[in-house]
């Protein structure tokens, strides 16, 4: 299957990320949108690592990339976890989770 | 290193820390303690100044080396002290007429505030140390030192009186006229570095001979710039007479002892380098007699009893450099001497005078001060019979011996000098018939008050009558008496290679003693007559309401060269000051700064609406901006 379509899905799904974090306020909805950006970095970097040692022989070529993609798995998974505790600790002060409610720095 | 001389650091020393003493400890010090100090340190000074004069005249000339000043690859500089006949003559000078005037100044100051006394005890003693570092320097940088020092303290002493500010006015004169001079010096002294790597004096002048007649004219009139602003001659002297705002005690010491001869002495100590640049020489000798002539026709008119001896400084300064500018060396120094003796008297005579009249000094309300005052009248005629030129006292040799190098050299140069004596002698004894004969103009306060100064006032000036008339007996021409011309034997060994080669270079025709007598013969009657005429007019001098015209308004005015130097010089630096502090300064400078300012202060204003704190417009902007990254990637 060539590269393109690859990439073009990783684009797609990157944009739809980018879009949903510029227009949505939901703060939940917001962190899954970033997380849709992460994942589509990590499609690419496993799509690349695979066309990039298809002529080898070796039986571990391309594995660094996806051994990578894991590491960005965990820590994703940290930071979703923090993530979260900061939008439960938000809605608890809050009664919201509408990011535009956090605008106390103004000022 | 073992030699006796070695000591002679003592004598600059011991002022430095009367100095110290007076100007740290004048808060605490009394009056009778810091006069105390400071008079003694130069007793001091002078004593051992005595004591190297002797080892110098039985031969005992030494370069005192003590340290390192300056100490580059090329460059090599020391702190060293060269003490040979000429300085140990001057040496004595400075010191010698320097503890007279402090002597003096402890009574003659005695109304200022303690703090104030002792502040000119230090002043004047830094005063004496600088010139004695000028004199005792064994290089150009070690003089110039001393050069910048007497500046400065010039600069201090007009300024005494710093509450009025015509005072600073003089004082900042002055200065700014000094440092034109002492720009001069310093491009000589540059000069010298660059082509010799050198400025101890005995390097420079053994090695002379690697110098272009183009670079020894370039160095020596450039020297004799910083000359002409130190001796205050054309066209720099205007700041002589004005320095008579400061204390009388002052206007001796920086005429007499110090400052004005620092000039003389540093062509005499250069004298070989001047004697190989003949143009140099003649342009020294046109500019001494030009000045010697004007300033004595501006002091025929001066009503200022100080701004007339001023004057006459300036004139008899003239002469010095004539003497210079004719190679008669030894003339000149032994000119300065009597000049030492004979001012420092005037000048401390005036001074008694104005104490006497509480501060009064034109001579216009004064007179018949002789039967007040004996022993400043007695003392002041002799110093004027002296500076008139009068046989035998001091500045008749003296003054002979310029006007007979002169006239050796051009008759025109004696001519125009026989007539400045022939002022000197009318305006002197105007002054002296002003002040001293008649009847007395003043008030009848004054009147009540006059009185004969206390003893620390006629004593120096008794010592200072005696040299006066005694001075010039070291220096009796060689027809009166064989051998009499002890001190030309004595600076023989400074002068010497200058007289070798100025006798190779010009053909030596000795003057008969019939031309000399006739010259000396008619300088004496010229001033005689010129003496007994001032005698006559000014001894029942009436005070007059008329205004004076023509030329007598235009002496009167000093010729009016400080209205002219007014006009072409400190008015358009003014005017341009003035277009720089108020156009450009004003508008361009603080306008750019300012404007710096408010660029910085209004964009912040606006910039600052950016932070709305909502999140989601910074996220916009962070990809609108990685969005510009990838753009200029990409295409640029």
């Amino acid at each position: 299957m060539p590269i393109n379509y690859y990439i073009f899905l990783a684009l797609a799904l990157f944009s739809i990320g980018v879009i949903g974090v510029l227009i949505r306020r939901n703060a939940i909805i917001i962190f899954m949108c970033i997380e849709l950006m992460l994942n589509a970095a990590n499609l690419l970097l496993v799509a690349f690592s695979k066309i990039h040692t298809a002529t080898s022989s070796l039986p571990t070529a391309g594995s660094d990339a996806q051994i990578f993609v894991f590491f960005i798995m965990v820590v994703a998974a940290a930071e979703v976890s923090v993530g979260l505790a900061i939008i439960v600790m938000m809605y608890r002060n809050t009664h919201s989770i509408d990011v535009n409610f956090l605008n106390r720095l103004k000022n | 290193m073992n030699n006796t001389l070695q000591i002679v650091w003592l004598i600059p020393f011991l002022p430095l820390i009367s100095f110290l003493i007076n100007g740290l400890g004048r808060n605490q010090l009394s009056k009778t303690l810091s006069g105390f100090i400071g008079s003694g340190v130069i007793l001091a000074s002078f004593l051992i100044s005595i004591f190297v004069f002797f080892q110098v005249k039985n031969g005992n000339t030494h370069v005192a080396h003590y340290f390192d000043f300056i100490n580059t690859a090329t460059l090599k500089v020391g702190f060293d002290f060269q003490i040979d006949q000429l300085s140990s003559l001057f040496l004595l000078i400075i010191t010698g007429v320097g503890f007279l005037i402090h002597v003096y100044s402890t009574s003659y100051m005695h109304e200022e505030e303690p703090k104030d006394f002792a502040k000119f005890f230090a002043y004047l003693n830094l005063f004496v140390f600088s010139m004695l570092l000028l004199v005792m320097g064994g290089n150009y940088i070690i003089m110039f030192i001393g050069w910048e020092g007497v500046g400065l303290c010039s600069y201090l002493l007009i300024g005494f009186w710093f509450k009025d500010n015509s005072n600073n006015d003089a004082a900042r004169k002055a200065f700014i006229m000094n440092r034109i001079g002492d720009f001069g010096f310093l491009l000589a002294v540059f000069w010298l570095v660059a082509k010799l790597g050198t400025t101890d004096y005995h390097d420079v002048f053994s090695n002379i001979d690697k110098l272009s007649l183009f670079d020894i004219t370039g160095i020596t009139l450039l020297l004799f710039v910083g000359a002409i602003g130190k001796s205050a001659q054309i066209p720099l002297y205007t700041w002589l007479p004005d320095a008579m705002a400061g204390p009388t005690p002052v206007s001796a010491l920086i005429h007499a002892a110090t400052m004005v001869t620092a000039g003389i002495y540093m062509i005499a100590r250069s004298n070989i380098l001047f004697t190989m640049a003949p143009f140099a020489q003649s342009l020294i000798a046109v500019i001494g007699l030009a000045t010697a002539f004007f300033a004595a026709t501006i002091a025929l008119k001066q009503n200022d009893i100080k701004k007339v001896l001023a004057y006459s400084t300036v004139s008899q300064l003239g002469y010095m450099f004539l003497a210079l500018g004719v190679g008669a060396y030894t003339g000149a120094v032994f000119h300065v001497m009597t000049h030492a003796f004979f001012k420092a008297l005037l000048f401390l005579g005036a001074g008694s005078v104005i104490h006497a009249m509480g501060g009064e000094q034109d001579m216009r309300n004064m007179g018949g001060l002789k039967k007040y005052m004996s022993i400043t009248h007695i003392t002041f005629l002799l110093g004027c019979l002296t500076i008139a030129g009068m046989p035998p006292f001091a500045a008749f040799f003296s003054k002979d011996q310029i006007l007979a190098k002169a006239f050796e050299s051009n008759p025109v140069y004696w001519a125009v000098g026989v007539i400045t004596a022939f002022m000197t002698a009318f305006y002197m004894f105007r002054l002296y018939g002003m002040t001293f004969l008649g009847k007395f103009r003043g008030t009848h306060e004054q009147e009540h008050h006059l009185h004969e100064s206390p003893s620390a006032i006629t004593l120096p000036l008794i010592i200072l009558a005696v040299l006066a008339v005694a001075g010039g007996w070291i220096g009796i021409p060689e027809m009166f008496m064989h051998g009499g011309d002890r001190l030309e034997a004595f600076l023989e060994p400074v002068f010497s290679k200058s007289n070798e080669l100025s006798a190779s270079l010009h053909a030596q025709h000795e003057l008969s003693h019939t031309t000399e007598y006739t010259l000396m013969a008619v300088s004496v009657i010229g001033a005689l007559i010129a003496l007994m005429y001032a005698w006559n007019k000014y001894g029942k001098y009436q005070k007059s309401t008329t205004e004076e015209t023509g030329i007598r308004k235009a002496l009167a005015n000093k010729w009016y060269v400080d209205e002219f130097y007014d006009a072409i010089i400190v008015k358009p630096i003014q005017s341009i000051a003035g277009f720089l502090n108020s156009i450009v300064e004003k508008k361009a400078i603080d306008g750019f700064v300012n404007g710096v300012g408010k660029a910085v202060n209004y964009s912040s204003r606006q910039i600052r609406l950016l932070q709305n704190g909502q999140v989601s417009s910074y996220m916009l902007l962070m990809v609108v901006a990685t969005l510009i990254l990838f753009i200029i990637q990409l295409f640029l």
